[in-house]
């Protein structure tokens, strides 16, 4: 069957490919807009405060006018930074969080390159990400750049194992890298998706905690991978003041900003790709589903993920980078790696 | 500078070299312009030598061509976030060489206005703690509670922050007739906040992990250096001037010195000195309630005083208890209206030297915590 709206109405032609690639450019930049709104209006909520009011109404134009502001600021590079990195590494940070849209299920009918490794892919191409990062500190030539890109490379690095473990172990359940597959699989209703088990009869009981504490794990995982709070310690501007993008200013800086959110908008549609069944309606595939629905599911179930990340972020302190290592490595893999062995004993089992 | 250290490995020798960071004097976290020297081994702090002086200002010298009443603008913006327990000492000490006694409701009304200033500033010692842990909302909880305390203090005296209202022999003005129900549902929101931060940071488990065992200060190296306040007392210390030599009308309020227990970590650690803060801003509430209920409704706020305000040849050490500990001014009068000398002794200045003693061998971002542990405040620190 082919999954491609865009290849069913217009052809196997170059302007349906296009149309392929633009259509979720277009869709992240929206996207990052209300994430920034989101972010603004969320935190301000939560601190009894209103937050953005006077650029229309409600203050909704902000991040427009964020966007506005940062375009006008003068491009600088500093004289002592490597100038070819320091001016590539924000474009390889957006790239890298960029590429991994191209194997998200939007919805049953629009997955923008269908390909059997998805998984594999988006954990190859994330990792684009923390180059730029590396680049990022390591060129401005600054010490707070170059200690927040050290840190950086530590934390992603540790915690991609886990995040790795944790999604690995789904697709045993679903025996596919397929993620549309792994959505189609999850069919049936909300205690189908994988968080509990995935599709079973009843003694997958026993497989659920595990399913259950591998959504946690990824879930945490995933915000050490995307520098957030608790785990934004590569910025943490109590000491760093901003880390590895200190010196960046004005276009550049928005990259690295339009990276971070698009990298959250990244994990979190793997999460719900994985573990809340995608585009699957909770109600069962004959209520509410359909390749409309299913875009409605799909974004609904990322922004409730999205709004979890910033609810964490205005609740929790930051973690210290050796308390970061020590929850990676000694609580984190352990624990994905008991998960993964249950759940692939249960499916030798049964 | 940097110390070279040469390890010897299977295959090749790898060199490494410690960093010389400068942290301030524009860095979002030394609370001012304090410039801290710091030499890292990778993330390891081996050595803070802080830079002071960004904000000098000459007070002391000032002073000395400045009539008695004159001083105490300029008093005010030595710890510009307790103002009001800057000017106390001062003009104690002139009331004491010109042998003035206050009025009783003078007394009551100062006791308050302190109390409550005290309040603001621990609520800012806590709440930019926080912040430099990543915590940002009980910042704003904060904030959003001290505008509260200010809007009092401001009905009083004009200003939000630099008071000139403890005059010598009174008050610039009298407080207003809602003063006291002010102050009383002013308590209440404290009250509520400090619950809900206690709930939402302090027992926080990353927020404990964070600050419990970092920057360790042993009751004997705080006495060495001289240390005041609540770094003295979080390491268990029960040095509390308003208990120990109680001036003005402390005598006669029933109240903990609040000292710090290794609750979660090890005596005197960042969550000891934060804790004893939390637990002093209940105490202030309890002194303010009782100083409430006792304060005359009626009464002078000025003492009769001559028109040119001139102390006799003879010196004085008035001490009070700052927020941020034992604050002195050492006054010598020369017959004339204006002060030979005025010195003080500024409580954050000491507090701060015992920085580098505390924070060798902990991370960065550890160093960042325990100078927010210490609450300084720059403007006292340079003078």
């Amino acid at each position: 069957m082919e999954t491609n709206i865009f290849i069913q109405l217009l052809g196997n032609n170059w302007i349906a490919y296009t149309a392929i690639a633009v259509l979720p450019l277009g869709f992240l930049l929206l996207y990052a807009l209300v994430a920034i709104l989101a972010e603004l209006k969320v935190s301000a909520w939560m601190q009894d405060r209103l937050g953005p009011m006077r650029t229309g109404p409600w203050g909704i134009l902000q991040p427009l006018a964020e966007v506005v502001k940062l375009l006008q600021k003068e491009d600088i590079t500093p004289d002592l930074a490597n100038k070819v990195l320091y001016n590539l590494a924000p474009y390889m940070m957006f790239t890298g969080a960029y590429a991994a849209v191209a194997v998200i299920p939007f919805s049953q009918q629009f997955v923008p390159s269908n390909i059997n490794l998805g998984l594999f892919y988006i954990f190859a191409v994330s990792a684009i990400a923390t180059i730029g990062v590396v680049m990022g500190g390591w060129a401005s030539n600054n010490k707070y750049s170059l200690l927040g890109a050290m840190r950086s490379v530590a934390q992603i690095i540790s915690y991609e194992i886990p995040a790795a473990m944790a999604i690995l172990a789904t697709a045993v359940l679903a025996s596919s890298l397929n993620l549309n597959e792994i959505n189609t699989v999850q069919d049936g209703g909300i205690f189908n998706w994988f968080i509990f088990g995935g599709p079973g009869p009843w003694f997958k009981v026993f497989v659920l905690p595990f399913t259950f504490g591998l959504c946690l794990i990824y879930m945490i995982a995933s915000l050490a991978e995307t520098n957030r709070t608790p785990f934004d310690i590569p910025e943490g501007e109590s000491e760093l003041v901003a880390g590895y993008h200190t010196e960046y200013g004005g276009m550049k800086f928005a990259m690295f900003f339009l990276g971070e959110y698009v990298n959250m908008f990244i994990v979190s549609a793997i999460m719900a790709t994985i573990f809340f069944g995608g585009w699957q309606s909770p109600f069962g595939s004959s209520i509410m589903s359909g390749p409309v629905w299913g875009l409605f599911w799909f974004l609904a179930k990322v922004g409730t993920v999205v709004f979890f990340q910033i609810w964490l972020r205005w609740t929790l302190p930051r973690l210290r980078v050796d308390q970061l290592m020590d929850l990676g490595w000694k609580y984190l893999l352990p624990m994905s790696f008991i998960c993964f062995f249950a759940i692939a004993l249960w499916k030798m089992l049964i | 500078m940097a110390e070279k250290k040469t390890f010897e490995m299977e295959y090749s020798k790898v060199d490494t070299e410690r960093m010389r960071l400068n942290v301030g004097p524009q860095h979002p976290s030394t609370h001012g312009v304090l410039r801290l020297e710091v030499e890292l081994d990778g993330e390891i702090v081996t050595e803070v030598v802080p830079h002071m002086g960004y904000l000098h200002r000459c007070f002391e010298k000032h002073c000395e061509a400045m009539t008695y009443p004159q001083c105490i603008p300029y008093i005010d913006r030595l710890d510009y976030i307790s103002s009001m327990n800057n000017e106390w000492p001062y003009v104690m000490g002139v009331e004491k060489l010109m042998g003035i006694e206050v009025p009783e409701r003078v007394e009551y009304i100062r006791v308050i206005m302190a109390e409550l200033n005290r309040i603001a500033n621990h609520q800012i010692a806590v709440a930019t703690f926080g912040l430099d842990a990543g915590a940002f909302t009980p910042f704003l909880y904060y904030f959003r509670d001290r505008e509260e305390i200010l809007a009092i203090l401001e009905k009083a005296s004009g200003g939000r922050l630099l008071y000139n209202y403890f005059w010598v022999g009174g008050l610039a003005a009298d407080v207003h007739p809602t003063f006291k129900q002010e102050c009383l549902d002013v308590i209440k929101h404290i009250r509520a906040t400090n619950a809900e931060v206690t709930n939402l940071l302090i027992y926080n488990k990353i927020f404990i992990d964070r600050t419990a065992n970092v920057g360790i200060l042993p009751a004997d190296v705080a006495i060495n250096f001289g240390c005041s306040g609540p770094v003295l007392r979080g390491s268990g210390f029960p040095l509390d001037l308003r208990r120990a030599e109680p001036y003005s009308i402390y005598d006669r309020f029933d109240f903990n010195v609040v000292v710090g227990k290794g609750e979660v970590g090890t005596l005197g650690d960042c969550w000891d000195r934060n804790i004893v803060r939390m637990g002093e801003m209940e105490e202030s509430c309890k002194i303010i309630e009782q100083a409430i209920a006792q304060m005359p409704d009626t009464g002078d706020v000025q003492e009769k005083l001559p028109k040119k305000i001139r102390i006799p040849k003879s010196e004085i050490l008035s001490r009070a208890e700052s927020p941020k500990g034992d604050l002195g001014f050492y006054i010598v009068g020369n017959g004339t209206d204006k002060p030979e000398r005025l010195r003080c002794r500024a409580t954050s200045f000491i507090n701060l030297s015992v920085l580098p003693e505390i924070s060798k061998g902990y991370m960065i971002a550890d160093l960042i915590l325990i100078l927010g542990s210490i609450d300084i405040v720059l403007g006292e620190v340079d003078r």
